[in-house]
């Protein structure tokens, strides 16, 4: 535009009127203009809870402490654990032999009501170099450097002291960033109202155990601290025919199979243990063995395995299930 | 003087026209939108009862048109603000009768673009966990407080520049319109009498307001394509997503903002304002930002497709071959390369030519947003078959909602507001007439088309009136 303009008679038009006291107008045109200015508190102080968290964290350097869930969450951790499972492929035929659904599998969702189709503990069959298949029993892999806890808007997905990553059910907004955010497929969605047997409906709410389900929020393998401090092994452990499934804590170096106590090091280390995808920097603490069931005597070109079923969905009323 | 007077009264009475002539058709469209409304809120309350299970959503592709949406409408809304800040940043004279229908474009599709997640959400009933639980590390909460900024700064960058109109429709519409609207236009018009004073304080505010809005607008579509890159998956955890999306954003920004403005040129007449000129200027722009996707894409893609890890050529194929390559090559060619040719024959560098551009380009930024969404997910990520994923018509019918509602509350402002910037065209004109070189207007449009922002001089919205009197 021209800045030889002339000092013109202001703008065109309808603002004939001369104002009658240029300052108070001015004022309070000023005034009102703050006032507009005043509707950007409403994202800062939306923003303040995070702020706030961000400033306590980076004073304390508390980054990496505990998220944790809603106080009224009822939780009872034990001692400092670092909770772990040791699959040794090998053991695993998917249970082939037997001619049934991979029977941890089965039992963890027996156990836990996992709503169809969830498999918190999934039984992949993978490919081997030079033919023929592997079984790779995936739990939750329980990571150290969580990608699922770092996105969750909400801290509904927590680590907690005794190395599992949790999900506070109660508090779950139903995002599902963490579903995007995890490199192992692990996390389930209520899609629909989850079917709930009658047995379950009365369980009290517990991250640890998570039952009853509830539509709209996420799911996966707990690790079954509960189970652990009661001084039982998981479903998936106690229904493996083949002892395949190792469970142990790395901080008292020691893992069971329901059978044999050993050194949890030892055991991952002697038998060249491996992590899934560790290029990512998650840091699993589930470990694998090597193998592809050839101790229980399967060849790799076996094929044939019986599909996971739900048999208790029957018992729940008005079941809905869905498809992966 | 004379000429001017005239001109301006011209121009007031046609953009009156506009909020106060309605005619049957309008009602036709209104009840059309209120329908497609009704359609998307009724399933949406079926998805309210029966939960997400009523779309075709599932465990692997987690995500689907929602998110899209979502992406989409805040990519739109970058039409308005960052649009017109970078023509008042750079000066363009031919900027005031484009800017007040962008800044609506930015205001509403935000509104409709961040409703977009909590329909998405499984427990939307939840919603003030964000607000009583959130965690500054998670990118959802990033979009959280950009999106809540950007939705203030621009409410704020649409009033601001607005006082002068709305007093004059105060003013010139007191008898003409129900009380409801007069209400509004005291409330809005905050006092405005048009003093020097006034309109420079009004000019100081659109001034700051405009050098705040311009790295927010940047910042919000680049958290949101954080959302998919802070993730460990293949397409997804790219550095070039963040300056993917914001280059989408304006591109499908200036699209969306040039077909409707030649849908409100055809209805209220207004080709005298919103000229060849202008369509022409945002088409090069439209072109500009073309180049620079096809750039981008050249980059991202080049490398996946050169390197070729497992994951990643499995990602390759779906888009470049099979299931997604209908939709891809579309975008490539209809969406890219389409209006940067659109815009280089002299034959199509028309209105029409535009307007086909624009519309072309808005397609292919829906397509690019979709399957940036799905083909990410998709990917397996253990020994599995790959998912599938195809909206159900629940899905589409709020989808349909979402476009209808951003339709709908353009189609109510133009009932109440001014949707030209009468004082600002006004000024542009007085300018004209006063005898601005026109290649220097030419000049501006061309840096702004190259460049995006050439901000080197300290941008201010200068009245020549205001310059004097201070």
């Amino acid at each position: 535009m021209s800045d030889d303009a002339g000092p013109a008679e202001g703008p065109p038009a309808p603002l004939g009127e001369v104002p009658i006291s240029i300052d108070s107008v001015d004022r309070r045109g000023a005034l009102k203009l703050l006032g507009l200015g005043a509707l950007g508190a409403v994202p800062l102080m939306a923003s303040a809870k995070v702020m706030d968290g961000l400033v306590r964290d980076i004073v304390k350097g508390s980054m990496y402490e505990i998220q944790a869930a809603h106080p009224d969450t009822p939780r009872e951790f034990g001692r400092i654990r670092q909770w772990t499972m040791v699959i040794d492929l090998a053991k695993c035929d998917g249970c082939q032999s037997q001619g049934t659904p991979p029977q941890c599998t089965t039992a963890c969702i027996e156990g836990h009501f996992a709503p169809q189709p969830m498999e918190w503990i999934e039984v992949y069959e993978a490919e081997l170099n030079g033919g023929g298949t592997q079984f790779i029993p995936t739990p939750c892999q329980q990571c150290e450097n969580p990608p699922c806890v770092k996105v969750c808007p909400v801290g509904a997905t927590f680590p907690s002291p005794e190395g599992t990553v949790l999900i506070d059910q109660d508090r779950c907004i139903g995002c599902r960033i963490c579903m995007a955010a995890c490199p192992y497929d692990r996390r389930f969605f209520n899609w629909g109202t989850p079917p709930v047997p009658p047995e379950a409906a009365l369980a009290d709410y517990n991250p640890d155990h998570q039952t009853p389900a509830s539509r709209g929020t996420v799911m996966k393998c707990d690790f079954c601290p509960e189970m652990a401090r009661d001084g039982t092994l998981p479903y998936c452990i106690q229904a493996c025919p083949n002892d395949a499934v190792w469970y142990g804590d790395l901080e008292e170096d020691i893992a069971t199979n329901g059978r044999t106590v050993v050194k949890a090091t030892r055991l991952i280390s002697g038998n060249s243990g491996y992590r899934l995808k560790e290029h990512l920097g998650t840091r699993p603490r589930v470990y694998y063995l090597p193998g592809h069931g050839e101790d229980v005597g399967r060849d790799t070109h076996d094929e044939g395995r019986m599909p996971t079923e739900w048999p208790w969905i029957e018992r729940a009323e008005g079941a809905v299930t869905w498809t992966r | 003087m004379d000429t001017l007077t005239n001109w301006h009264e011209r121009l007031i009475s046609k953009t009156t026209r506009a909020t106060l002539v309605t005619t049957y058709k309008y009602w036709l469209w209104l009840g059309f939108l209120i329908v497609v409304t009704g359609n998307g809120v009724f399933q949406y309350w079926k998805q309210w009862q029966d939960g997400l299970y009523v779309t075709d959503m599932r465990d692997r592709i987690s995500w689907g048109l929602y998110i899209t949406a979502f992406v989409f409408f805040i990519g739109i809304s970058h039409a308005g603000t960052l649009i017109s800040a970078i023509l008042r940043a750079s000066k363009a004279s031919w900027r005031a009768p484009v800017t007040r229908i962008a800044e609506f474009i930015t205001a509403i599709a935000l509104l409709v673009g961040a409703s977009f997640v909590v329909i998405d959400m499984g427990r939307p009933e939840r919603i003030l966990n964000v607000y009583l639980f959130g965690r500054w590390q998670s990118p959802i909460m990033w979009d959280v407080m950009a999106i809540t900024t950007y939705l203030t700064a621009s409410i704020i960058y649409l009033s601001a520049p607005m006082i002068p109109d709305l007093a004059l429709y105060r003013d010139r519409l007191v008898d003409k319109v129900g009380a409801v609207r007069n209400i509004i236009y005291r409330t809005l018009a905050l006092d405005w009498k048009g003093s020097p004073k006034q309109y420079k304080l009004l000019g100081r505010a659109i001034t700051i307001m405009m050098l705040i809005i311009i790295p927010i607008a940047v910042s919000v579509h680049t958290v949101v394509s954080w959302i998919f890159a802070m993730t460990l998956r293949v397409g997804w955890d790219t550095s070039i997503f963040g300056v993917l999306f914001v280059a989408g954003a304006i591109f499908s920004g200036v699209a969306t903002l040039i077909v409707i403005m030649a849908i409100l040129r055809r209805i209220y007449h207004w080709e005298e304002y919103l000229t060849e000129k202008h369509f022409l200027y945002l088409g090069y722009l439209l072109a500009a930002f073309g180049a620079f996707m096809i750039y981008v894409n050249i980059n991202e893609y080049l490398t996946e497709g050169f390197n070729l890890e497992e994951a990643g050529a499995f990602a390759f194929r779906q888009l470049f071959l099979e299931d997604f390559a209908i939709m891809f090559w579309f975008y490539i060619i209809g969406g890219l390369l389409g209006p940067v040719v659109l815009m280089l024959v002299p034959r199509t560098r028309t209105i029409a030519g535009v307007v086909a551009a624009a519309i072309l380009v808005d397609l292919a930024m829906f397509l690019e947003r979709y399957f940036i969404v799905v083909t990410g997910l998709r990917v397996p990520l253990m020994p599995y078959e790959p998912a599938s994923y195809g909206p159900t018509f629940l899905e589409w019918s709020i989808f349909a909602a979402g476009f209808a509602i951003f339709a709908l509350l353009i189609t109510v402002a133009i009932k109440i507001f001014p949707m030209l910037a009468i004082w600002e065209m006004t000024e542009e004109h007085e300018a004209a007439i006063a005898g601005e070189p026109a290649e220097e207007a030419l000049m501006t449009a061309a840096e702004v088309a190259g460049s995006g922002a050439s901000t080197e001089r300290s941008p201010s919205p200068s009245r020549p009136a205001e310059e004097g009197a201070s």
